[in-house]
């Protein structure tokens, strides 16, 4: 039967496709719900949060990795194992700031955007804010507080895609008062 | 990509975002369980179309549907359909014994009420991918135990 050996499909590949496809949906619909670009990025941001801080989890499970040590292990730790594992992406890393406190991701092919152009009237849309939400949402619960943001967007006519990361402060463990 | 967590946690998000919006706005529960209907709509067409590409043109109905719950199912939802019942006059039963987005949310009656929103955007995507392959159809789920669920489907007659 020809007409069976026809049909395998790359799993791997649709299922990155399924996932792109729903986030295009969700900006499509977002984008119908709210009156401005401004509103949209928020909202992208806020749910990017929401699922930055259940990820963490489910990547330390997996991914047997310990405490950070300093802020160029977090950098290698989030471009070479996270955004691998669930992107299938290895972005480079960048433009360190001399304090070591500020790096840049570059990345290639931005999975998200595969089929999608923006319209003109959307100049201040960023398409993929949700990924800087996940970004802050999830280092938030391993202590750190880090300010994301695209620095660069293929979709707005840069060379490339870069997601600028800078280091805020060590968020202390507050322990209830009176605990010792 | 080699993961499907994103795409559950997206999901998840989706259904909050929805939900949300119904509690502080003036729209009713139905229509916001639309919109996620009209979400899994679209993708639903997008997919069908990258998935079919290469394949052979479908000789008839069953066997367009005998499509969605081998290859179209394993590749969102990692499974084949269990079981696909039909009574030859447009109306078909999917059945699903462990669907992918109740597995993780619980194993009985527990939040059964919350079940719907989570079926509906699947509901979107199978009728989007119907509608793609000339097939216009109304999709329902309904579930009396989590995580199994089914999905009937009612071919409308052009």
């Amino acid at each position: 039967m020809s007409r069976q050996s026809n049909r395998t499909t790359d799993s791997k590949k649709m299922n990155s496709e399924l996932f792109t496809l729903t986030y295009g949906a969700l900006v499509t619909q977002l984008c119908k719900d709210y009156e401005n670009d401004e509103e949209v990025n928020k909202q992208l941001d806020k749910m990017g949060y929401n699922i930055g801080v259940r990820l963490i989890e489910d990547f330390l499970a997996r991914s047997t990795i310990g405490r950070c040590q300093d802020f160029r292990e977090t950098a290698d730790v989030i471009a070479k194992v996270a955004f691998k594992m669930y992107l299938g992406i290895t972005p480079s890393v960048t433009n360190w700031s001399p304090a070591g406190d500020e790096f840049s991701l570059i990345l290639e092919n931005n999975p998200l955007v595969d089929f999608v152009e923006l319209p003109d009237n959307h100049n201040t849309l960023i398409y993929s804010n949700l990924l800087c939400g996940v970004l802050r949402g999830a280092l938030e619960m391993v202590q750190m507080a880090v300010d994301v943001r695209f620095a660069q967007d293929t979709l707005r006519g840069d060379n490339v895609t870069e997601i600028r990361m800078k280091f805020i402060k060590r968020i202390e463990e507050n322990l209830p008062a009176g605990d010792e | 990509m080699a993961d499907e967590a994103p795409f559950q946690f997206l999901h998840s998000e989706l259904i909050q975002y929805i939900t949300k919006s119904a509690e502080s706005g003036d729209t009713e529960n139905a229509r916001n369980i639309t919109k996620l209907e009209i979400m899994g709509f679209r993708v639903g067409q997008g997919l069908i179309e990258r998935l079919t590409k290469d394949t052979v043109r479908f000789k008839d109905e069953l066997d367009i549907m005998k499509f969605i719950c081998k290859d179209f199912w394993t590749c969102v939802f990692k499974k084949q359909i269990d079981n696909l019942r039909t009574n030859h006059q447009g109306i078909y039963v999917l059945q699903d014994n462990k669907f992918r987005l109740l597995s993780q949310l619980s194993a009985g009656k527990q939040y059964l009420e919350q079940a719907p929103k989570y079926l509906a955007f699947t509901c979107g995507l199978v009728r989007g991918a119907l509608s793609n392959l000339g097939v216009k159809s109304i999709v329902t789920a309904e579930v009396s135990v989590m995580p199994a669920c089914k999905f009937q489907v009612m071919i409308q007659k052009m």
